[in-house]
């Protein structure tokens, strides 16, 4: 069963002094999320992203179309009790302490009384609050909040999360201990969906993804197929700043770089590559194929709609 | 769904109080003070008309003002900080949002009231150096005061539902003093001839009446107060209250939260 | 879609059904409470604190009052009400804040000054506040003439009145009416000319409705006073001629050599009793009148006569 099945959601803002002129910020969307998969979508700034979240969290209300979240309609109440939500740069009740806030979150979130603080501590020690649970989140710095976002996103175990844009403004630090429950999440069997524009996290984390710029969808996939096509070359980097007349003969780039020189030479040269290196004594420090990545494939969907269309759709 | 309501409920009342908006109690305590001391320096006949109607006049001042910034700041802050997206997110109904909040905001300004109706009751001892009969009149006017707290309640609720923070502070307060002259507007309204008349006569109807709700000149001459009255303004509270209320159920319901 | 539609439905019923019941208990407890200030209580009966508690607003609150003073007198005559407390104050008040009100002062020589049920009867009251106007506004014949009336009217102190329209004469666009009027005073006082010509001035010079019914009910009044007058002087005579009261109307209308009957404003014949009095039809109909009316009359308040 899909996790999420998004059905043509639209939608278009009237703006305006008098709330006459159309701006539409997303085109008919369809896209189904699997169970158990972490789902990565992309797109550059303002490209619809957060605003198909707020349709599927019902903040917002579509112009057409539907959706359904766990089989049933997407705005069915009951649905709620099983997703948790972290918005982009979330704000919360800054007079609450971390502790107070989450138990706040867990009555409106209909965790049995008994329930609530064991839940409360669980989650608090799982995204490394606790020894700041007393605090006012006033005090707290932007990646405490963040952590503490997603601590209010799961607390209730939910089985689908939506997080939009997880990591924006954490450290390396922050950032890998975002991944890191991110990971955990999918292997508790929880279905994540999140929106980012860093591909490398995506890249990583991500079963599937799907690009969309300015309001409509420009490629999904798997991540494992759309960055395995192999360019049909290969690096080779050995030690030492020279260059064989036999290497450069080869063809491709050379460049120095320190006390290594790295070549891109066409895949079939590979070994004449290899056998050169040997004849001149030369040592091999690499040889990797180089594969697509996120980021190319990223480029080109969205490269291609802004010059095919003259920058606007 | 009853349980969600207090919860709300509750959060606003310690949102309110961690706000320091109770500190607001130390002002009034300090002016109260200091006008039952100059008062019972200066020995006049009308200490206890000055007490009697500082103190009710700086309740119902307080209250207003309390209401509508806190009332304002309730929806409009949680738009604009988006508090409100995690709340919504889960199993919350928009209505239960908004009713608890209500609840959050009246409640806080029931035990601010109570606390201020101490306040004044202890400056007129000092004054009077003992109560009489009529003087139990304040606790009816104290009533009425808190009906009409729980009126601006719902009217900050209300704008604050589509409207900007300071848009609906204005709107608020504009009715609040429109309010307050809504018997003058009456005298206005039976004065006027043709569509005028209609036209004020609708808005002395639309706006609440306040001037009904005020007896605190009444209450500081000693002269009684009829249950009709009393009843009369009850059920007029009650109902413009709810009609506010719905008013903001119905917006928050359909708004899109961009 | 469906729980949104829901609560969409019931928060609109909800919201005509509010604001039905706001409207009937509102206008329920309207008729609960007397309209305008309370009985006699003025939450801020000095003017000076008006002023302060105002914050600079002076005209606005101003208008406010003289609505109010014009409400409570309007109220209070309907109500056949026999003290008027609170207009001295309220006209005080309106006049304090915003002095250039002259509508104000007009209103207070109308109805300030005379006595009870027609007015408050505080002539004294009435005088300070024109002198107050008089002071506070460029020369303005109609206080004058205010002052004048009051003097005249209720007073009968024919000297200062005198002065007080002499005095008004003196400003450059006056009235004609005002030098004949000082003129008047002197020897004509008591006449009838003299106060048709005073209250045909304020029913043409006055733009305050109430005013101008006051002018005119005056000056219906006062033809039958002339005419009574005129009636009465003729029975006497016609004793003085036949040593006896004429047996009726008709006996005596024939020694006076008047052809046709003379009828009252309301088209009534007058009566003539057995003692010899001339009487008025119906004295209901003329509020403010003197003569012509029977013994132990006592008249209804003049408002209550309009709406019967």
């Amino acid at each position: 069963m899909s996790a999420i099945e998004i059905q043509g959601l639209e939608k278009v803002y009237s703006v305006g002094f008098w709330r006459t002129r159309p701006k539409r910020a997303l085109y008919p969307l369809q896209l189904a999320v699997e169970d158990g998969e972490i789902f990565g979508f992309l797109g550059p700034n303002g490209a619809g992203k957060t605003t198909t979240l707020k349709l599927l969290m019902g903040l917002v209300f579509p112009t057409a179309g539907s959706a359904r979240i766990l089989g049933q309609h997407w705005t069915d109440p009951a649905v709620k009790a099983q997703i948790g939500f972290l918005p982009e740069q979330p704000y919360f009740y800054d007079y609450l302490t971390a502790h107070e806030l989450l138990n706040y979150y867990a009555q409106l979130s209909g965790v049995p009384a008994k329930q609530r603080t064991r839940k409360v501590e669980d989650v608090l020690q799982r995204v490394g609050l606790k020894d700041v649970k007393g605090v006012q989140l006033r005090k707290f710095s932007k990646g405490m909040l963040q952590r503490a976002g997603i601590a209010q996103a799961i607390l209730h175990d939910p089985k689908l999360i939506f997080l939009d844009e997880p990591m924006s403004g954490l450290d390396p630090i922050g950032r890998r201990e975002v991944r890191d429950l991110m990971e955990e999440l999918k292997a508790r069997g929880k279905t994540v969906f999140f929106s980012t524009h860093i591909l490398s996290d995506a890249e990583a984390l991500c079963d599937r993804v799907a690009i969309i710029h300015q309001g409509k969808l420009r490629g999904e996939g798997a991540v494992e197929e759309l960055t395995s096509s192999v360019q049909g070359q290969v690096e080779v980097v050995w030690q030492g700043t020279q260059v064989p007349a036999s290497v450069k003969a080869l063809g491709g780039e050379c460049h120095v770089t320190g006390e290594t020189t790295r070549a891109v030479l066409p895949e079939t040269k590979q070994d004449a590559a290899i056998d050169a290196l040997r004849r001149e004594r030369l040592r091999l420090v690499s040889i990797i194929p180089l594969r697509t990545s996120l980021e190319a494939y990223f480029v080109e969907k969205v490269q291609h709609v802004e010059t095919s269309a003259g920058g606007k759709v | 769904m009853s349980a969600r309501l207090y919860y709300i409920a509750s959060n606003t009342f310690r949102e309110a109080v961690r706000d320091r908006v109770l500190y607001n109690l130390i002002a009034f305590a300090l002016l109260l003070s200091a006008a039952a001391i100059l008062v019972g320096q200066i020995s006049m006949s009308i200490e206890k008309l000055v007490v009697i109607n500082l103190g009710l006049t700086a309740v119902s001042l307080f209250g207003v003002v309390i209401a509508i910034f806190v009332g304002i700041s309730l929806v409009s802050k949680e738009i604009e900080k988006r508090t409100l997206y995690t709340v919504l997110s889960r199993p919350v109904r928009r209505w239960e949002f908004i009713i608890g909040k209500f609840f959050g905001l009246a409640g806080t300004l029931v035990v601010n009231t109570f606390f201020m109706a101490i306040g004044v009751f202890a400056a007129l001892l000092y004054v009077a150096h003992h109560f009489t009969r009529p003087d139990a009149l304040m606790l009816v006017a104290f009533y009425f005061i808190i009906l009409e707290f729980s009126i601006i309640c719902a009217l900050a609720l209300l704008f604050s539902s589509f409207s900007t923070p300071l848009l609906s502070a204005i709107f608020a307060f504009s009715l609040f003093v429109i309010g307050s002259y809504s018997d003058d507007l009456r005298s206005f309204a039976a004065a006027a001839t043709g569509p005028t008349h209609w036209l004020t006569t609708a808005v002395s109807y639309l706006v609440p009446n306040f001037s009904a709700l005020n007896v605190i000149s009444a209450v500081a001459h000693g002269q009684s107060l009829s249950g009709q009255l009393i009843l009369h303004n009850t059920l007029y509270a009650l109902s413009y209250t709810a009609l506010a209320l719905s008013g903001a159920v119905l917006i928050f319901e359909r708004r899109n939260l961009k | 879609m469906n729980e949104r539609t829901n609560t969409t439905v019931i928060a609109s019923l909800c919201l005509v059904f509010f604001l039905g019941t706001t409207v009937v208990v509102g206008r329920s407890l309207d008729h609960l409470r007397p309209q305008g200030p309370a009985e006699d209580v003025l939450y801020l009966d000095s003017p000076k604190l008006a002023k302060r508690a105002s914050l600079g607003y002076d005209g606005l609150m101003a208008c406010l009052y003289w609505t109010r003073a014009v409400q409570y007198f309007g109220h209070r005559h309907h109500e056949h009400a026999p003290t008027f407390n609170q207009l001295a104050p309220l006209l005080e008040i309106t006049t304090q804040l915003d002095p250039h009100m002259l509508v104000a002062y007009e209103f207070g020589a109308n109805f300030l000054a005379p006595a009870p049920p027609n007015g408050a009867g505080e002539p004294a009251r009435a005088i300070q506040l024109i002198e107050y106007g008089i002071q506070h506004n460029p020369p303005d014949w109609h206080l004058y003439y205010n002052l004048g009336f009051i003097y005249y009217l209720d007073l009968k102190d024919y000297t200062k009145a005198a002065q007080a329209f002499a005095q008004g004469a003196q400003v450059p666009d006056a009235h004609p009416f005002l030098k004949t009027m000082a003129a008047q005073m002197a020897q004509h006082a008591g006449e009838f000319s003299t106060a048709r010509m005073l209250w045909t001035t304020t029913y043409d010079t006055s733009n305050d409705e109430l005013i101008r019914q006051s002018a005119f009910d005056h000056l219906r009044a006062l033809k039958v006073d002339e005419d009574v007058t005129h009636l009465q002087e003729a029975v006497t005579q016609f004793g003085e001629q036949t040593g006896r009261l004429p047996a009726s109307m008709a006996e005596l209308l024939a020694s006076m050599h008047v052809p046709g009957v003379p009828v009252d404003p309301e088209n009534m014949p007058y009566r003539l009793d057995k003692t010899g009095r001339v009487l008025v039809a119906n004295p209901d109909d003329f509020p403010y009148l003197t003569r012509g009316l029977p013994p132990g009359y006592k008249p209804l308040p003049p408002y209550a006569r309009a709406h019967q």
